[in-house]
């Protein structure tokens, strides 16, 4: 698959990273690169085969649904650019 | 009291008897690297942070239980961590700029797990941005360089990746052991680039909880070490079942150091023939033989083995790996830690914190991520890459019914130089993965020992593959190669200011550097 301009901004629009005209640029000829390459997996027969979602050896272990944990919201706020009154503060989302 | 020199030579387990003895204490042991580390890290980079004043205090109260007679299994062995694992109220930022600054205010549980065993930390050690990288070049502090050079040649050479900080820092004995983590075969790789032993264990074996994720499926911490048995140590103290990962594997673990004196005789050793590759240089090729040689002179049987889907596993992990890291780096919105860049709306701030933020592999991969999970591309893509995981898994699954472990070679090449792979085409830096990936995939342990040097002067490790949950026969084949390869030899020092004269106080020797204009004072 090769990428073209717009595919690349749509993709970093969705991924929420801006990017410069240079990087759109060095970012289709790199994207196209590995999509091409990646594109291999084609030649293999995966018919009737289930996806693998997990690399667990074991099923996952299940635990009560309660709380073990909490009461430390100082602590959850420490590291935040801008937090006030142990609240992350952040641009008006709505009007 | 011993030179630093020798105290930083020893190994884990040889360490822990000199402290149990009384030989020197941890306080000093501990100020030993530490002064290594100060005299070398200029030249290395292996660490992004020293902790001098915390590990001195862990060591004396590790000096404290030894009087005691009651010394944990890692009672005052110095320790390096990879900035990956969140350390408490020390600086973890996977060295990305977009976690500039973030403390966190608790500890994951593999350095929990080894501060309870009684190690000491010495620092945070270098490793590529969010572990994304084969060369450690990707890192927002700057490449960590490999304690390693070709005969002849001062061309400043990678450490692998992207445990890069680990395993120069093992190498160049800036620290005991060090923590590691291997998505694709990042404890691996920088193992045999440096010469020194990698473990990467059962997925699920080791907590992730803490650890900064990467992809989910894939990450896995483990030990990087200069001897097998200390590696053996070293995963005793870090695994076991953690109920704050649900993938953490509810088993126990067994002594690994018990099960290194059991020796290979009768092993059934797999060779996986698709890992003839094309182009295989010649010198990885007779190295591989040669392990063969070694194995079967420690009377294991060495059986053909087939695993047909070899070849897939790179490209299906690039699909699988940047879907899982997509995802997980969502979280990075400038929002709840690190870096923020303002925009003038909310949309605005999350682009523009991303931007600065993330480093161009990281972009790269996010948005790769991004495109095979997005709507039109799931199914061509990502479902195809499951597909593709299962069978080589099966392969596996179908290789361990007739062989007990496997013996691959672990890289392509030995180490390369700086700036050497990777800058047009960033295919060509993941191609260095082609014998390690395999294992992620299907979450396996394997080990990367120390079994020649090339040509260039520089060191090759050979890799073996266990099934699950068994570490400990991946242990004992690897003691047989490390028995058998001999002592490899240790980089000759050209990175420290006091270049190997430990006996010099450390300010005579930083009076002596010459002064370059423009330099940063410290």
């Amino acid at each position: 698959m090769q990428v073209d301009e717009k595919i690349v901004r749509k993709i970093a629009r969705l991924a929420r990273i801006k990017i410069t005209d240079k990087e759109v640029k060095a970012l289709e000829g790199e994207l196209s690169g590995i999509l091409k390459w990646v594109e291999q997996l084609e030649e293999v027969n995966t018919d009737g085969v289930e996806p693998m979602t997990s690399a667990e050896h074991q099923p996952l272990t299940q635990r009560k649904d309660e709380v073990t944990d909490g009461g430390i919201a100082e602590k959850v706020v420490a590291n935040a650019p801008l937090s006030e009154d142990n609240f992350f503060m952040v641009p008006t989302v709505v009007e | 009291m011993a030179k630093n020199s020798e105290l930083t030579r020893l190994t884990i387990v040889s360490a822990r008897k000199g402290l149990d003895k009384g030989d020197f204490t941890a306080a000093e042991l501990t100020q030993a690297h530490l002064d290594v580390i100060d005299a070398g890290n200029k030249g290395l980079n292996a660490y992004v942070l020293t902790t001098a004043d915390q590990a001195i205090n862990m060591a004396r109260a590790s000096d404290k239980k030894i009087s005691a007679k009651k010394p944990g299994a890692l009672e005052g062995i110095p320790l390096g961590i990879k900035d990956l694992f969140a350390t408490e109220g020390v600086r973890t930022t996977a060295c990305s700029h977009i976690l500039d600054g973030f403390t966190p205010p608790y500890s994951s549980t593999i350095t929990r797990n080894l501060w309870d065993a009684g190690a000491v930390m010495l620092g945070k050690l270098n490793n590529d941005e969010f572990a994304m990288g084969s060369s450690n070049e990707t890192s927002y502090y700057g490449p960590c360089i490999n304690p390693w050079r070709r005969n002849g040649d001062e061309t400043p050479l990678v450490p692998g990746g992207s445990s890069g900080g680990s395993s120069s820092a093992v190498a160049a004995h800036m620290c005991l052991g060090a923590t590691a983590t291997d998505t694709g075969g990042s404890i691996r790789q920088p193992a045999a680039f440096t010469g020194t032993v990698g473990l990467k264990p059962t997925y699920g074996r080791c907590s992730r909880w803490g650890v900064v994720a990467f992809a989910s499926s894939l990450d896995q911490a483990g030990p990087i070490t200069r001897t097998v048995e200390d590696a053996a140590l070293m995963l005793g103290s870090m695994a076991g079942y953690d109920p704050k990962d649900s993938t953490s594997i509810n088993a126990p673990v067994p002594d690994y150091t018990l099960a290194l004196a059991k020796g290979v005789k009768g092993l059934k050793v797999g060779i996986p023939k698709e890992y003839r590759i094309d182009g295989m240089s010649d010198e990885i090729e007779k190295l591989w033989q040669q392990g063969i040689e070694w194995l079967k002179a420690a009377g294991a049987e060495i059986v053909e083995v087939s695993l047909p889907h070899t070849k897939y596993a790179l490209p299906a992990y690039y699909i699988v790996a940047p879907a899982e890291a997509s995802s997980n780096l969502a979280r990075y919105d400038g929002v709840r830690y690190g870096l923020r860049e303002p925009g003038e709306d909310i949309q605005a701030m999350y682009e523009n914190t991303r931007a600065a933020g993330f480093g161009a592999e990281v972009k790269r991969r996010v948005l790769i991520g991004t495109y095979v999970l997005s709507a039109g591309y799931y199914d061509a893509y990502y479902l195809k890459a499951q597909k593709v995981r299962s069978l080589i898994a099966r392969d596996f699954d179908e290789a361990f019914e007739k062989v007990d472990v496997l013996l691959t070679p672990t890289t392509p090449s030995p180490a390369f130089g700086v700036g050497e792979k990777g800058g047009a085409d960033p295919v060509e830096m993941y191609l260095n993965d082609i014998f390690t990936v395999t294992v992620n995939m299907a979450g396996l342990p394997g080990i990367s020992v120390p079994a020649g040097i090339s040509d260039e002067g520089t060191p090759l490790g050979l890799q073996l593959i266990g099934k699950p949950f068994d570490e400990a026969t991946i242990l004992r084949a690897g003691r047989a190669i490390e028995d058998a390869a001999g002592d490899l030899g240790t980089p000759q020092d050209w990175w420290s200011a006091t270049s190997g004269a430990d006996a010099a106080p450390k300010k005579a020797a930083k009076k002596k550097k010459p002064t370059k204009s423009g330099g940063k004072k410290s």
